[in-house]
C-alpha cells in the first residue's frame, strides 16, 4: 500500500471531525473522497500534507511515518490543488510557477515550466498577474503549480468548483489524461460524482468524522440499490444511522 | 538549510516590490517623511536647547535609526501577511521547505526591504540638514546589526501571535513597536524615566543602543561593552523570538488554523 490511513482522528475542543478512519491507496490509484460538507475530508488533507497535527492514528506513505519523518521529505513527493487557495495575486503567472519551482528544487525549471504551460494552455497569458485572470485560468495555473514538482501524490479539494462545464471538463480530461501518462496516486475530494465516477478507481464515503462506506462506485450504487452515484450519496447523506 | 528555497521565498517578495511603483514609492515616503519631520524638530532644538547645542542632529540620528528598526521589523511582518492576504498560505505550508527556511528567507528580506528606504533617508538628510548617521563611523554597524536583531525579533513575536490568533492579530502587528517606543529612550536619556520603568528599560537593548549613539555624537567616546551588551541582548530575544515562532507554528498545526488561514 503506497498510503495507509491508521484510525486517524482528530479532536477540536469537545468534538471529533475526525474519528478513527482507516484506509488505503494503492500506487498509482485514485480514490475519492466524498461526503457532506462538515464530514471531515478537509480536515483528513490537512492532516495528510501536515497541517494539521491528528490527535492519534498513524499516516504512512511509501512505508514512512508522516509522524517521525522528516516533513520537507515527503512533502517534495507530494502537491495539492484547491479553488480555496490561491497563488500570489500580484505576480505573473510565470513568477509564480518560477518561485515554487524554486521552493519544490525542480532542476531544469525552464523546461518544465514550459512544459506544464504548453499541456494546461495557460502561455497566453503567461506574463499577466494571477489576480487578473478568470477562474478558469486561475484554476489551471493552480493545477500547474500542483503538477510542477510531478508529485507520487496528488490531493486534490474540488478541482472543479466554480468552473464552468467546459472548462471542467478540460480540467477533468487533463488529469484522466495525465494519470494514464504518469506515475501517481491521487487522493481526489469532490461535491461532483460525474467527476468522482470518471476519474476515481474506487470511493470512501464520509460523514460525521467516519468512513460509512467503500468501494468502487459500482459496487457501492448497487449496494444501496440506486441508479447512480449522485443519488446513492443523497440517500448516504440524508440517513440518520451510520451504517 | 537549502539557500535556494530560502532565495526563492525572497524572491516571491522582491517580485511582488518589483511589480508594483506605488509599493516602492511607499517603501521610500515613510522614512523620508521621518527625516523631514525629524529634520525640522532637530533643527528647532539645536538652535534653543542648551543640551543639543553642541551637538547637531542627535535627535535626525536617533530618528533614521529607529525608522531602520521599524522598517525591519514591519517589513518581516508584512511580508507574513501579504502570505495571508493572498491566501497563499496553504500552498506555502505544504511547500517542502523547513520553518527554519521560512524565517531565515523572512529574516534577509526584511533587511533588503528596510534599505530600500533607509539609504535615500538617509542621504537625503545629509544635503538637507547636515546630518551624516554615517559620522558614526564603524560603530554604525554593529549599532545596525542589533536594531535588526531586535527588529526580526518583536516581527517573529507579532507573526507568533498571527499564527496563534489568526488574522485578527493584524492591528497588532501595527501597533507592536509603539508599544516599547516609550521604554527605549530613543529621543531622551534614560534618566528622563521613572526608576521603576528604567530598570524594564535596561532589559531591552533599544536603551543601550541610543545611549550608545548619544555618547558617540555628544563625546565622541565609543564603549565597546556596551555595543557588545546591545547586540548580545538582542541575540536573546531572538532565540526567544525563534522558540516562540516555532511553538505558535506546531500550536497552529493543532488547532488546525494552517489550512484556513486567510483574510
Amino acid at each position: 500500500m503506497f498510503i495507509q490511513i491508521k484510525n486517524l482522528k482528530k479532536k477540536f475542543n469537545d468534538s471529533f471531525a475526525v474519528n478513527g478512519i482507516n484506509f488505503e491507496i494503492d500506487k498509482d490509484r485514485t480514490l475519492g473522497l466524498l461526503g457532506p460538507n462538515g464530514c471531515g475530508k478537509t480536515t483528513s488533507i490537512g492532516m495528510i500534507l501536515g497541517l494539521i497535527k491528528p490527535t492519534s492514528g498513524e499516516i504512512i506513505i511509501d512505508n514512512k511515518n508522516l509522524d517521525t519523518f522528516k516533513r520537507d521529505e515527503i512533502l517534495a513527493r507530494i502537491n495539492f490543488a484547491s479553488p480555496y487557495i490561491e497563488l500570489p495575486k500580484k505576480l505573473t503567472v510565470r513568477q509564480n510557477l518560477e518561485v515554487y519551482s524554486r521552493l519544490y528544487g525542480i532542476k531544469n525549471r525552464k523546461e518544465r515550466i514550459d512544459e506544464i504551460s504548453e499541456d494546461l494552455n495557460i502561455s497566453d497569458f503567461f506574463e499577466r498577474k494571477t489576480g487578473e485572470l478568470s477562474s478558469g485560468q486561475k484554476n489551471r495555473v493552480s493545477l500547474a503549480k500542483s503538477l510542477i514538482n510531478k508529485p507520487e501524490i496528488l490531493l486534490l479539494d474540488e478541482p472543479t468548483a466554480s468552473l464552468d462545464p467546459d472548462i471542467g471538463d478540460f480540467v477533468r480530461s487533463y488529469i484522466q489524461n495525465y494519470r494514464s501518462k504518469n506515475k501517481v496516486t491521487i487522493l481526489l475530494a469532490s461535491h461532483n460524482m460525474a467527476e468522482v465516477e470518471r476519474l476515481c478507481d474506487s470511493i470512501i464515503m464520509m460523514k460525521n468524522g467516519k468512513i460509512i462506506d467503500r468501494g468502487t462506485c459500482k459496487q457501492i450504487i448497487d449496494k444501496h440499490g440506486r441508479n447512480n452515484l449522485e443519488e446513492t450519496f443523497l440517500k448516504l447523506a440524508r440517513s440518520k444511522s451510520e451504517f | 538549510m537549502n539557500f535556494n528555497k530560502v532565495y526563492a521565498l525572497g524572491l516571491r517578495h522582491m517580485y511582488l516590490i518589483s511589480n508594483s511603483l506605488p509599493r516602492i514609492i511607499d517603501l521610500i515616503y515613510w522614512p523620508t517623511v521621518q527625516i523631514f519631520l525629524w529634520g525640522f524638530i532637530s533643527k528647532f532644538f539645536t538652535l534653543n536647547s542648551e543640551y543639543y547645542s553642541n551637538t547637531v542632529g542627535i535627535i535626525l540620528t536617533a530618528a533614521i535609526l529607529y525608522d531602520f528598526l521599524f522598517r525591519v521589523s514591519i517589513s518581516f511582518n508584512m511580508m507574513f501577511l501579504e502570505e495571508i492576504w493572498s491566501r497563499n498560505f496553504t500552498n506555502l505550508f505544504i511547500a517542502p521547505i523547513k520553518i527554519s527556511e521560512i524565517v531565515a528567507s523572512l529574516t534577509f528580506t526584511a533587511i533588503l526591504r528596510a534599505l530600500i528606504g533607509m539609504i535615500p533617508a538617509a542621504i537625503i538628510a545629509i544635503p538637507l540638514f547636515g546630518v551624516s548617521v554615517f559620522k558614526l563611523g564603524m560603530p554604525l554597524l554593529f549599532l545596525l546589526l542589533a536594531l535588526y536583531l531586535f527588529g526580526i525579533t518583536l516581527g517573529l513575536l507579532v507573526t507568533s501571535g498571527l499564527l496563534r490568533f489568526g488574522p485578527s492579530f493584524e492591528n497588532i502587528a501595527w501597533a507592536s513597536l509603539f508599544f516599547l517606543a516609550p521604554l527605549g529612550c530613543i529621543y531622551y536619556p534614560i534618566e528622563i524615566l521613572p526608576n521603576s520603568l528604567q530598570i524594564i528599560a535596561k532589559g531591552l537593548p533599544l536603551v543601550h543602543i541610543f545611549e550608545e549613539m548619544r555618547s558617540i555624537l555628544i563625546s565622541g567616546n565609543v564603549n565597546y561593552f556596551d555595543i557588545i551588551k546591545s547586540i548580545s541582548i538582542s541575540i536573546v530575544y531572538f532565540i526567544l523570538g525563534v522558540i516562540i515562532f516555532y511553538v505558535s507554528f506546531l500550536g497552529a498545526k493543532v488547532r488546525g488554523t494552517l489550512i484556513n488561514m486567510g483574510e
